[in-house]
């Protein structure tokens, strides 16, 4: 079976039906040579070994491989790979910073926002976008935000809360640099 | 359709890069247009609709969920042709049509010309949707959007588009469509037809949502049986008719 994707430098892709491209992942230049048909998910983890962004459902329904394409969520499972050509995205890994973890990877520790995980990558995506946008949500604009993805364990409360305590961490953090 | 094997195209063009079709605008007339990559969440935070369009405002926030939105458009829905699809029935129940362009030129199809069965559509294998136009209302557009799901982006287990244009106390013009009773988008034209030309009464409401819900092909599943679903379309029908008819007595 012949590999759905192999990275190379740029300029080099000769093969037809494959495509050249170059998308910016969690901040860095990456180019790939990729077949037409495929998904962004799996170009980010079988290609970039990105494996923090889960594939669920593959139909667009629970939402665990939601990522930000140009810092909007989209979910990862339904766009092609080559449709993220010169665009930015952002996964999972890249939420934390180089020593400490992101406020809303903290906010799920600390309220248990997650019992097995597989659904986590993606409701802190969704959060993200859902925070980059209104820092301060209510509890039902949360759930608002995250009604696309779906998870198995948790009954969704804590996951609220944790986004909830992001919200007031990163809020308090504004209030310090402002300060 | 890919994924599920549906379809196996042997090319694929991708109109997301296309510039300037993004728009969704209200001309001088009252017409609005929206671009083929307009997407569900331009519509859902649009300014525009709230007051210009609310059917279409009613609509926007109900087609899968926020994430999907984000991705998705409307002209995109109508082409994918299911009749389980929310924009197919508003754009339905607003007479709506949709602009192909090829190699010709362009041409304008309604909506309800488009949708030739489920999956399919209108389109020439050379031409592309490139936008939905939705007519000048003939008085002060009015009306709503209701679907029942399980759960949000579940496809609709039904789902009712009511469109009509106030003309002073009367109903000038009125366009009901139904969503997944069929195994296409349903046009309830009878029942629209009881509205049109006369106030809107509890007792019209009444007959529109009777009409409505003999329109519905419903067929029973694990989402319902045919006459949950047929009592829906009534319900929904006959809620919607209401509120406007609240609405309209609160500001006389």
């Amino acid at each position: 079976m012949t590999s759905l994707f192999r990275e190379v430098t740029p300029g080099t892709a000769e093969e037809i039906p494959v495509r050249e491209i170059t998308v910016t992942v969690n901040g860095q230049r990456r180019s790939a040579v990729v077949e037409p048909r495929l998904v962004l998910a799996h170009l980010l983890r079988q290609g970039f070994k990105l494996t923090g962004t889960h594939t669920g459902c593959d139909t667009s329904n629970c939402g665990a491989c939601t990522v930000l394409v140009d810092g909007r969520p989209v979910k990862s499972c339904t766009m092609f790979a080559v449709q993220a050509d010169g665009h930015e995205v952002m996964t999972v890994e890249g939420l934390a910073g180089p020593s400490e973890l992101h406020p809303l990877q903290e906010g799920f520790k600390e309220e248990h926002g997650l019992q097995c995980g597989f659904c986590t990558p993606g409701m802190m995506m969704a959060s993200k976008a859902l925070l980059d946008e209104n820092p301060s949500p209510t509890e039902d604009e949360i759930r608002w935000a995250l009604s696309g993805n779906l998870c198995r364990c948790t009954g969704y409360q804590n996951i609220v809360k944790a986004v909830m305590w992001a919200a007031g961490k990163l809020d308090g953090e504004t209030a310090e640099v402002q300060a | 359709m890919m994924k599920l094997r549906f379809a196996s195209p042997e090319m694929l063009v991708d109109i997301n890069e296309i510039p300037d079709l993004d728009y969704h605008r209200v001309d001088d007339d009252g017409t609005i247009r929206v671009g083929a990559v307009c997407r569900h969440a331009d519509l859902e935070r649009s300014s525009l609709l709230d007051t210009r369009q609310p059917t279409m405002a009613a609509a926007a926030p109900l087609v899968a969920d926020p994430i999907v939105r984000m991705r998705g458009t409307l002209v995109g829905s109508v082409c994918h042709a299911d009749p389980q699809g929310d924009w197919a029935s508003v754009m339905t129940a607003l007479d709506a049509s949709i602009i192909a362009q090829g190699p010709n030129g362009r041409r304008s199809i309604a909506v309800r010309d488009f949708v030739l069965g489920p999956f399919q559509n209108a389109l020439a294998f050379d031409e592309i949707a490139v936008e939905a136009v939705v007519p000048t209302p003939r008085g002060m557009p009015a009306g709503g959007y209701l679907k029942l799901e399980r759960r949000v982006g579940d496809y609709a287990t039904v789902g009712v588009a009511v469109a009509i244009d106030r003309v002073g106390s009367q109903v000038g013009r009125a366009g009901i469509a139904l969503t997944a009773v069929g195994p296409a988008t349903i046009a309830a034209d009878a029942a629209a037809q009881k509205l049109t030309g006369r106030p809107l009464t509890a007792d019209n409401i009444g007959e529109a949502a009777e009409l409505a819900a003999e329109a519905a092909q419903p067929k029973s599943d694990h989402r319902g049986s045919a006459d949950f679903k047929r009592q829906m379309v009534r319900v929904f029908t006959s809620r919607i008719l209401t509120g406007l008819l609240r609405s309209e007595e609160e500001a006389a």
